[in-house]
């Protein structure tokens, strides 16, 4: 079953017909990526899945639901977390008050005004946010001001925040940009991680073909604001359209 | 303790002796001797020290924990003052009922500005609140709404006064001797002072004082309280990161809004203090440079700190008052061991920086504390300790160099 179905969404900026006529089905618990050359619309697509954007035409269903015109937050509330290509995480806070954080939003919903209660506690979101930073190593650096971790670190720490929310469906925008090597195939060993323990739809643009590869089940490729082609990874890999659009510029360069 | 962590006591408990024993401690000189004008135990002086604590506290709440720098605080402040002598005039002169109506009217007045003026954020969110407060300090000062109904409501520039003829329904418009009755609390008058005298010192306690005093140890407590519960880590979430909030199924505006409200009635509660001290209200309270003070008192104490904001409002107070008091007679005494030329030249030099010119000493104090230390006077002391420690690390790492180097001669 599809737990998230695109139809016929369109968004223009003026002149520039960023999202021409886009249909697109993610399957429940699956690994769907979106590829395509710059420029070709890939994070206009996630921001209309996610509230930032208003497309002009079409729907966006999850799970039987309209999200359009509704507010990231509420998006979020629905069961769909975002990690964005830059890590945005709560720089001025330390770990551990990040990964509270989306604990009390799952928790408490979008707002809930407990002023004069103690941190200390609220033991099961002190409980819970330390068993997250453990699943994801972080424990260590608990204490730590967050935006003084590494790019890796951060990169860990957002998919967490986002992972406590326990989504049903997880957009990863560029995940692996601007990594090292190391750090990209360390992403990718986690994201395979939580793909096997847990019952999670993961949604995924990127530009890396190592990282598609070798998570994606299946593939949409996405040129100038149109879907060119959606198949599994062995085909999308002979695809003579896609080498011709995409992989072929890629090689070259 | 109260269910606060212990560093978090400790401080409480610092702040509750140094404000119960304030008549002491800020009266260190004896009267009569050439430093005596340096004092500041004096009732009234104490008083504006912890109401504007109360004021700055209240804002630090708002700029310190969200970074949304309002800058039109004072409106609430002298909301919470017309609304407490509303209630000394049309009740009674106990302030319990004239408090409550002072932070429920910033509280409402709160809740509608807050809710427009947090549509936008930055700049364009301090100038909402700049304009909304300029828009009622004019009303206050022409009372339009009172030519409107007909009788005086902010009484414009004269201020709002009580009269004899004032109903004071649960009280008496009149004392017998034909004055107005003073304020209290259950009959225990505000004005009513205590006189020790000990050596050459007289010490002042003022009923009223403590009062204030205590109104400001309880708003300090839920200030500790706030700053240390999940809504208080939301506020410091919204600061850090709006976007991550909205991603995080947060929704940023009714926390924004209720702590903008609960920093509005913080300044109420400020402005109804100010009126049970001294009952009258005036327009002058809601200016745009009285929002700037507040904006000043907690940058200098250190925003988003928890006793910043009450060391910049004792600051900021204490240095307005000594400075203004200093006259040129007071200079010529003070240079008077100078030959003459010279002394005349000193006062000179001095003269501008004292009396009406303590702005222009405030404003250098101000871009000082803001070049040199941009936490406040709060990182000052942090450094300070800091310095002390690193001292006694050095001591100890000299003494074992020492140590090292000795071995060998001794082998």
């Amino acid at each position: 079953m599809a737990i998230l179905e695109v139809k016929n969404v369109g968004k223009r900026f003026g002149g520039l017909q960023a999202l021409g006529d886009v249909n697109l089905n993610v399957e429940e618990n699956s690994c769907h990526a979106i590829i395509g050359p710059n420029g070709a619309g890939k994070s206009t697509l996630l921001n209309c899945l996610v509230g930032k954007l208003i497309p002009d035409t079409g729907s966006v269903m999850f799970d039987g639901q309209s999200v359009l015109g509704r507010k990231p937050y509420e998006i979020n509330q629905m069961g769909i977390s975002r990690v964005f290509q830059t890590p945005e995480i709560f720089g001025d806070l330390t770990v551990m008050e990040n990964m509270m954080i989306p604990c009390f939003a799952k928790r408490d919903g979008s707002f809930r005004m407990h002023a004069l209660e103690s941190i200390a506690h609220e033991k099961d979101i002190v409980g819970k946010a330390e068993h997250m930073l453990e699943e994801m190593k972080l424990i260590d650096k608990r204490d730590m001001h967050s935006a003084s971790m590494s790019r890796g670190d951060k990169r860990r720490l957002e998919i967490a925040m986002c992972l406590a929310q326990d989504p049903r469906l997880l957009l990863l925008d560029e995940p692996t940009a601007g990594m090292a090597r190391a750090d990209t195939n360390n992403t990718i060993d986690l994201l395979k991680q939580i793909k096997e323990e847990r019952d999670i739809t993961i949604a995924i643009i990127e530009h890396d073909m190592h990282v598609v590869f070798s998570l994606a089940e299946r593939i949409t490729v996405l040129a100038q604001g149109t879907p060119l082609v959606e198949d599994t990874p062995d085909n999308i890999k002979g695809h003579p359209k896609v080498r011709e659009a995409y992989l072929g510029e890629t090689q070259a360069a | 303790m109260f269910g606060l962590k212990k560093h978090d006591s400790r401080l409480f408990i610092v702040v509750a002796v140094l404000a119960l024993a304030a008549p002491f401690l800020l009266n260190p000189f004896p009267d009569g001797s050439a430093m005596a004008q340096f004092n500041a135990g004096y009732p009234d002086l104490m008083q504006r020290f912890v109401i504007f604590g109360i004021f700055a506290i209240g804002f630090n709440l708002l700029f310190g924990l969200t970074g949304y720098l309002s800058f039109g605080h004072a409106a609430f402040l002298g909301l919470g003052s017309y609304g407490a002598v509303w209630m000394f005039k049309l009740l009674s002169m106990n302030i319990i009922p004239a408090i409550v109506l002072s932070v429920i009217v910033a509280g409402v007045f709160a809740l509608i500005i807050g809710y427009i003026s947090l549509r936008r954020s930055g700049i364009y969110f301090s100038i909402l609140t700049l304009a909304f407060a300029q828009m009622m300090f004019a009303i206050a000062y022409s009372d339009l709404i009172g030519r409107f109904v007909g009788t005086p409501i902010t009484n414009g520039e004269t201020g709002l006064q009580l009269a004899l003829d004032d109903p004071r329904v649960l009280g008496i418009s009149a004392t017998p001797d034909g004055s107005i009755p003073l304020t209290n609390l259950f009959g225990l008058e505000m004005r009513s002072v205590f006189n020790l005298e000990v050596g050459g010192w007289l010490f002042t306690f003022s009923f009223g004082y403590y009062v204030c005093a205590v109104v400001m140890l309880l708003s300090f407590y839920v200030a500790i309280r706030i700053f240390r519960s999940p809504f208080g880590l939301m506020l410091r979430a919204v600061k850090s990161n709006q976007q991550r909030m909205n991603y995080t199924g947060l929704n940023t505006r009714p926390y924004t809004l209720a702590v903008f409200v609960i920093s509005g009635m913080y300044a109420g509660l400020a402005g109804g203090l100010m009126a049970s001290m001294d009952p009258l209200a005036g327009a002058e309270r809601m200016q745009w440079t009285a929002s700037g003070e507040v904006v000043l008192m907690t940058i200098l104490g250190g925003a988003g700190t928890l006793i910043g904001p009450v060391l910049g409002a004792g600051f900021i107070k204490y240095f307005e008052n000594i400075f203004a008091k200093i006259n040129d007679n007071v200079l010529h005494s003070w240079f008077a061991f100078m030959p003459d030329g010279l002394e005349d030249l000193m006062v000179t030099i001095v003269h501008p920086f004292v009396g009406k010119g303590w702005h222009l000493t405030l404003g250098i104090m101000f871009m000082l504390v803001v070049i040199f230390l941009p936490g406040g006077l709060v990182e000052g002391g942090q450094r300070i300790g800091r310095l002390f420690r690193r001292r006694d690390d050095k001591a100890t790492s000299v003494e074992s160099d020492a140590a090292e180097q000795r071995k060998p001669a001794a082998e």
